[in-house]
């Protein structure tokens, strides 16, 4: 299966913060995560990365991200408009 | 457009030459348009601005793309109307209403797609899409068919019909796809990667952001050149709110209007806020949410302008301000009731704002202020389908006079 490329947003709140979840989700799924932009400050926190992988297995560790109760989306803001 | 001088990022500020793409290869921070403001300067005037359509062409000059009439639906140089009713409602003395409502698609999405359509004819692009649920899909549609482009509009599945009526009326093709929001942003995002279109809020989204500036332009033109003392205007991604105060100080620094002192407010309603909510937190880190408000059109949770939006109301001593999901229907009435305007829940946000906004000492009674009314009522009429009550008579005088109450 072809790679492909997706440019994610991930916004963490409080505690999530010190979790080393970008780490992780390279460590045990196979994708490959390049981190562009962030922006931590008290209490929220979000990073702007490059996942790069099978779309299954990105799929896959997006939702791991999710189910740590991390906030994902697409980094450039929602495409869907009103 | 000799005017327009590259695609600079609004986060590292890497410029790029002009093209259809929207995201800086480093960053990925957003890109904008960047101007030689000098040489706009050099030959833009009031006199040459009146001389110009009665459409946004007007402001031909400040605009990054040509003026095509052949994808010219006549979008903008809507209706200033100066306040009564309401100004008297709410205790101010200077109260203006841009109707934006009356635009040809009836919304404000008209203003940015009439660039972005002119601006994909200019690269050659034969294909408009867009992921939509309601007025940027009207909009495109309709810019389309005009133009003879082939277009693509994309829904949630589980979006009603009814809802889209207005964008199927021009005969897009209409893709209703299976998933969540963020399958659908997902799958937009592919596509604009693979396929020759212009998306317009993708990658298009530079030129199609700055058909907003109009709204600052017009205002400014429509005061009797000046700009107001305060903007309230609803914000869903951010842009149109940041581009507005844009456009004022475009007019400033080329001296077609005196310094701007504008104070910017954005309202937002509480079941979709993350800017108003981060301006109240104090912060510029947009927490995005899940929007749930019954003003659809400001239904945009995680707003790729909500940063640059927070900017704007620091930098122009603005606010922001939330409007109750209840406040919503009652300011679509009171506008309508006062001012013969009927407006969708945007509209509804926007009035509910400013009147907290005079509430709250924010707007002093004879500070000139103007409210934007972006969208229609009719496209929403589920919001205020409780005003229709009518009296039920039988069919003689006697029966009229007892029932309503009246005597000739």
């Amino acid at each position: 299966m072809a790679t492909t490329m997706q440019r994610v947003r991930f916004t963490f709140l409080d505690h999530m913060i010190k979790q080393p979840v970008i780490y992780r989700m390279g460590h045990d799924f196979d994708v490959v995560t390049n981190i562009r932009r962030a922006d931590v400050q008290e209490g929220v926190g979000w990073v702007i990365l490059e996942v790069e992988g099978e779309l299954e297995e990105i799929e896959r560790g997006l939702d791991w991200v999710r189910s740590l109760g991390v906030r994902v989306d697409p980094a450039l803001g929602d495409l869907i408009e009103p | 457009m000799v005017n327009v001088a590259a695609l600079r990022c609004k986060e590292c500020s890497r410029e790029y030459p002009i093209g259809a793409f929207n995201v800086c290869d480093f960053c990925f921070g957003p890109l904008e348009v960047v101007y030689d403001m000098d040489a706009i300067a050099d030959i833009a005037s009031r006199e040459r601005i009146m001389s110009g359509p009665n459409s946004l062409w007007r402001y031909a000059d400040f605009l990054p793309a040509e003026y095509n009439p052949l994808v010219d639906i006549n979008a903008g140089f809507t209706p200033l109307i100066r306040s009564r009713a309401l100004a008297e409602r709410l205790g101010l003395e200077e109260l203006w209403i841009k109707n934006d409502s009356v635009n040809p698609s009836y919304s404000f999405k008209d203003r940015v797609v009439a660039v972005a359509a002119a601006k994909a004819l200019e690269f050659g692009f034969e294909t408009l899409a867009c992921a939509s649920t309601g007025n940027l899909a009207c909009a495109v549609a309709a810019h389309a068919a005009r133009a003879g482009m082939k277009a693509y509009v994309f829904i949630p599945s589980d979006l009603e019909a009814g809802k889209v009526l207005g964008a199927a009326i021009y005969n897009p093709t209409m893709v209703a796809v299976n998933g969540s929001y963020d399958d659908v942003n997902r799958l937009c995002s592919e596509l604009a990667d693979q396929y020759q279109w212009a998306f317009v809020n993708i990658n298009v989204r530079p030129f199609y952001a700055d058909g907003s500036k109009t709204l600052g332009y017009e205002v400014a033109e429509q005061l009797g050149w000046r700009a107001p003392a305060h903007v309230v205007a609803p914000s869903a991604s951010g842009a149109m709110f940041t581009k507005i105060y844009q456009g004022l100080k475009e007019f400033e620094y080329t001296g077609i209007i005196d310094k701007v002192e504008t104070r910017m407010h954005c309202a937002q309603a509480r079941g979709c806020s993350p800017i108003a909510t981060a301006y109240e937190e104090g912060r510029f880190v947009i927490r995005p949410v899940k929007p749930a408000t019954i003003a659809k059109s400001l239904g945009i949770g995680n707003p790729a302008d909500g940063y640059y939006a927070l900017k704007t109301i620091e930098a122009s001593d603005g606010s922001a301000v939330i409007a109750e999901e209840h406040e919503v229907a009652e300011g679509i009435k009171l506008l309508a009731q006062t001012e013969g305007i009927f407006t969708e829940g945007a509209g509804g946000v926007a009035i509910a704002g400013l009147k907290r906004l005079v509430e709250r000492g924010e707007i002093q009674p004879d500070e000139p202020t103007v409210v934007y009314i972006t969208g229609n009522g009719l496209k929403t009429t589920e919001i205020v389908s409780d005003v229709v009550n009518p009296i039920l008579i039988e069919s003689t005088v006697s029966a009229f006079e007892q029932s309503v109450g009246v005597k000739a």
